[in-house]
């Protein structure tokens, strides 16, 4: 219940106690946890995003771990790689047919950007294309970026903000850092 | 290398194989393109060549469009390649066709391999082939104007089939702070799209 806002309270207490929220509050906290996922794979970063949701890096311990190949059943749109002029049609076809509400992640420099490709057959980022929450960086981006954006999505939708962010490079906190430090004395030691 | 298909080719066709070459194993002909259905017809069916499999065909552009006439005479050059299962040889056979009015035979009914490569070839080049069973473009979509790895496509003109949005921004940084944050994320964000500010977003992007 932490990531709830401000506008949480925890009343009375024991066995009795109840909290009380704000409604659109409780719904965007549901709906961060539980966010079904459109993969449109195209390239490349696909590889990444396999391992982004396979079990060592593990995408459903955010909550996201439903893929659904309907985009009418999907809350997040994953564009997963470079996206051409010749599919864009396609793209914002699938984008039409997700019901709100709806989130797009551009997944790597590509979907982003356009990255590399200046020219005549790409797409120079998808958000000329469909609306986008969070654009992950990186040809591709590892998976521990990909998480990070997913998480930054979440923060957005607890939040409400629907204005597109590009996922900046992430500094490691102290205490990780340090919690790393010890992993690793231990692992000499033995 | 014995070089047997040139041997072959400049014996049947004589002053119609232009040039050969022949650079570590790699035998090059290159052939009148009037010639150029019977030179596939030739190596294919001969007993001495047999290039029975079709590896590539596709085109060149040999102009520079600074200082080269767009329309000279042998602006484009078409080649294939094809190999020989049964002798383990291959060969590439070129012709060069003008730039005005690139026209050249359709080798599909030879190698029917070459029926997508003769088109990606006409879709990217616009390169005619004529006696072609379909040719249609096969990567770029049918709206598309002009063909792209002509030299004086630009390389970046798109032509977008779906409108693009407004109010994008641009990714080529300088990020602003509100444009991603960190993973302790606390930043709120201010949105207004001023002089000083341009690449703020809109809020309802
Ligand atoms: S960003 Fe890199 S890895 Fe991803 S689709 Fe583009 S080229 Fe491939």
């Amino acid at each position: 219940m932490a990531d709830l806002s401000s506008d949480t309270r925890i009343v009375g207490g024991g066995e009795s106690g109840f909290v009380t929220t704000r409604f659109d509050a409780l719904l965007n906290w549901a709906r961060k946890y539980s966010l079904f996922q459109y993969p449109f794979v195209t390239a490349c970063c696909g590889m990444e995003f396999m391992a982004a949701a396979s079990p060592r890096y593990d995408l459903a311990r955010f909550g996201a771990e439903a893929p659904r190949f309907s985009p009418r059943q999907a809350d997040v749109l994953w564009v997963v790689g470079t996206i051409s002029q010749r599919q864009a049609p396609a793209l914002r076809r699938i984008y039409e047919q997700m019901t709100e509400p709806k989130w797009v992640i551009a997944f790597g420099t590509c979907a982003s950007c356009g990255g590399f490709y200046d020219n005549y057959a790409t797409v120079p980022g998808i958000d000329k294309i469909i609306p986008v929450d969070v654009m992950i960086p990186g040809c591709p981006p590892r998976p521990e970026a990909v998480l990070d954006g997913l998480m930054l999505l979440q923060k957005k939708i607890g939040e409400g903000d629907r204005t597109p962010a590009v996922l900046k490079n992430t500094e490691m906190p102290e205490e990780h850092k340090r919690s790393l430090e010890q992993l690793h004395q231990i692992r000499l030691k033995r | 290398m014995s070089k047997i298909i040139l041997d072959r080719l400049q014996e049947k066709f004589g002053a119609d194989v232009l040039e050969t070459s022949s650079f570590r194993g790699d035998d090059v002909a290159v052939v009148r393109p009037s010639r150029w259905r019977e030179v596939a017809e030739f190596v294919k069916n001969d007993p001495a060549c047999q290039c029975d499999y079709f590896v590539d065909l596709s085109a060149v552009d040999r102009c520079d469009p600074n200082t080269d006439d767009l329309d000279m005479p042998d602006r484009f050059e078409v080649f294939f390649i094809v190999h020989s299962l049964k002798k383990k040889h291959r060969v590439r056979v070129k012709a060069r066709v003008s730039g005005e009015d690139p026209r050249i035979d359709s080798i599909a009914s030879v190698w029917s391999g070459a029926n997508w490569q003769e088109r990606e070839a006409f879709d990217m080049f616009g390169v005619r082939f004529e006696g072609h069973p379909d040719l249609r473009r096969i990567l770029m979509y049918e709206e598309f104007e002009g063909h792209p790895l002509r030299k004086e496509y630009p390389a970046n003109r798109a032509q977008p089939l779906v409108a693009y949005r407004e109010n994008t921004f641009d990714k080529l940084g300088p990020f602003l702070r509100d444009e991603g944050m960190p993973l302790n994320r606390s930043v709120s964000v201010d949105l207004e799209r001023t002089p000083e500010n341009p690449h703020a977003l809109d809020k309802n992007n």
